[in-house]
């Protein structure tokens, strides 16, 4: 097994050592082939905890999950008694982590438990527990072992408003939480034992990290300076070999891909469109006219059904604006915009700007249905979306190219404020 | 009756209002992206950002404060379902 030792001879796990004082004490899950619905592992996961030792005590490091919480337990007690656990440190709340917490709280009750400030609400959410005793905590506080020490770095949102990293600095080891994690099960542990993951590891980034660049990016301020041995993830392998290298995968993942083919003042704005019967269409390409004639602007005419998704949705994460163009088909927008609409979760849409268009036979709700869920998305929608009855006219194309300049101008800041008397809203 | 003015910043529009007016009252009819959810002060979906006039709204209910706090809204925020104009130029944005 590559020299790590899952069990004593007895057959009881037991904890595998980063260093001297340093323990793995975690859980394989390597039947687990979904994860929060939304993330597909093809060889289950792992629930990392760890333990480091300090000459006045020992700190637990995030837990696992309730029902792998045996393994977890039983590595723990081959290197730390109970009764020497004097902190338990909680670097993220989601249940993956805190399953085993209540009883280890239990077993060790004089434990002082560390989580970010923002943690406080949740850890109440998830335990149930109003009498629990916490600390909040934020960058620059730390806590003493002895001869080591920990000491928190706030990294919110990723992936959830109360996540933290633990920095061990007399180790140079980073405790990270779901930062450079990956659903990844392989007994071997190390980067430098399990064989090729990348696909994992970027996997996740792109659907857990991505939509949180800005805090990405953020985190790695904080974390790109420190001396480090080794990144410690709550998930997959336990980054020994060149732990700087994930650090620069994130920090190119979560740069702009734009960056040096646009000037500082230039805008993109991105017209989506479908049509059934070239109705849709015409509007489509009359509002990239309206919109070309805007400078630094750079717009660009999608039809949706000459693609696939995922594209797209790395086209609009780099845009500043976006609009849709869709008939209205049975009282719905179509099931390609919404298909592209329930793909964007995966990045960070907000203060876009937003604008849908379309052509209808009977109704028309489609236009009126997206406009909603881009405000749900957190687009700004400043123009009300532009409906054509069938065929357009041309006077309803010269309104289509209007709305494109428009759009354009709320993209350069040139649109006019409006100002409105209450009385006259409908 | 007392005026005032609400501009919405995401979409760029002021409006004039009489005294009284609840946010909610408006922001959809001019298309804000302010979303809402239970329009009742519990959901908290329709928390938004007021960058200037926050002392020309009406104070917040200890409900909402509640409501606030369970949504780990930040400062200067308010429900739009739930906030009153009294008067004076006050600006919003969707959180």
């Amino acid at each position: 097994m590559n020299g790590v030792k899952l069990e004593g001879d007895d057959g009881t796990p037991i904890a595998v050592p980063l260093s001297e004082r340093v323990h793995w004490v975690g859980a394989f899950d390597p039947n687990l082939r979904i994860f929060d619905i939304i993330l597909k592992t093809a060889n289950g996961t792992s629930y990392n905890a760890y333990v480091i030792r300090g000459s006045d005590g020992v700190a637990v490091i995030d837990t696992v999950k309730e029902g792998f919480a045996g393994d977890f337990f039983a590595r723990l007690e081959s290197v730390a008694a109970y009764s020497e656990i004097k902190v338990i440190v909680l670097n993220h709340l989601e249940p993956d982590h805190t399953g085993a917490l209540p009883e280890l709280m239990r077993r060790a009750p004089q434990a002082q438990l560390f989580i970010s400030q923002k943690a406080q609400t949740m850890l109440k959410g998830l335990l149930k527990q109003d009498t629990l005793s916490f600390t909040p905590v934020v960058t620059g506080d730390s806590v003493s072992l002895g001869d080591r020490s920990l000491e928190f770095l706030h990294t919110p949102y990723l992936h959830w408003p109360d996540t933290q990293c633990t920095y061990a600095p007399e180790e140079k080891m980073l405790f990270s939480g779901d930062v450079f994690g990956c659903h990844f099960c392989d007994k071997r542990l190390f980067n430098d034992s399990v064989g090729d993951f990348r696909f994992s590891f970027e996997y996740y980034y792109a659907h857990i990290m991505r939509p949180f660049k800005e805090y990405v990016v953020r985190a790695l301020e904080l974390i790109e300076p420190l001396p480090l041995t080794l990144i410690a993830p709550t998930h997959g392998p336990i980054l020994r070999d060149r732990p700087q290298h994930y650090i620069q995968r994130y920090r190119q993942l979560s740069s702009p891909a734009l960056h040096n083919e646009l000037s500082p003042n230039q805008k993109t704005l991105l017209i989506f469109y479908i049509s059934s019967y070239g109705n849709t269409r015409r509007m489509a390409e009359a509002i990239y006219q309206g919109a070309m004639q805007v400078e630094d602007v750079r717009v660009s005419l999608y039809d949706l059904e000459g693609g696939e998704v995922g594209p797209f949705v790395d086209l609009i994460e780099e845009a500043d604006g976006l609009v849709l163009g869709t008939p209205t088909i049975n009282g719905d927008a179509v099931k390609p915009i919404w298909d592209l609409l329930s793909s964007l979760a995966v990045v960070n849409l907000k203060n876009k700007l937003g604008g849908v268009f379309g052509s209808y036979g009977w109704t028309g709700e489609g236009v009126r249905l997206v406009e909603d869920r881009l405000r749900g998305l957190k687009l700004r929608v400043p123009i009300p979306g532009l409906r054509v009855k069938l065929i357009p006219t041309d006077d309803e194309i010269l309104e289509c190219t209007a709305f494109g300049l428009e759009l354009a101008q709320e993209l350069t800041g040139a649109r006019l404020s409006k100002v409105i008397n209450f009385a006259d809203l409908a | 009756m007392a005026k005032a003015t609400i501009t919405f910043e995401d979409i760029n529009v002021t409006v004039t209002v009489p005294a009284g007016t609840r946010i909610i009252e408006v922001s959809e009819k001019v298309g804000s992206g302010i979303t809402y959810g239970c329009r009742e002060g519990d959901c908290g979906t329709c928390i938004m950002k007021v960058t200037s006039g926050w002392n020309h709204l009406t104070e917040p209910s200890v409900l909402e404060d509640k409501i606030l706090r369970e949504n780990m809204a930040g400062k200067h925020n308010r429900l739009a379902c739930q906030a009153q104009v009294l008067g004076g130029e006050i600006s919003v944005k969707p959180v």
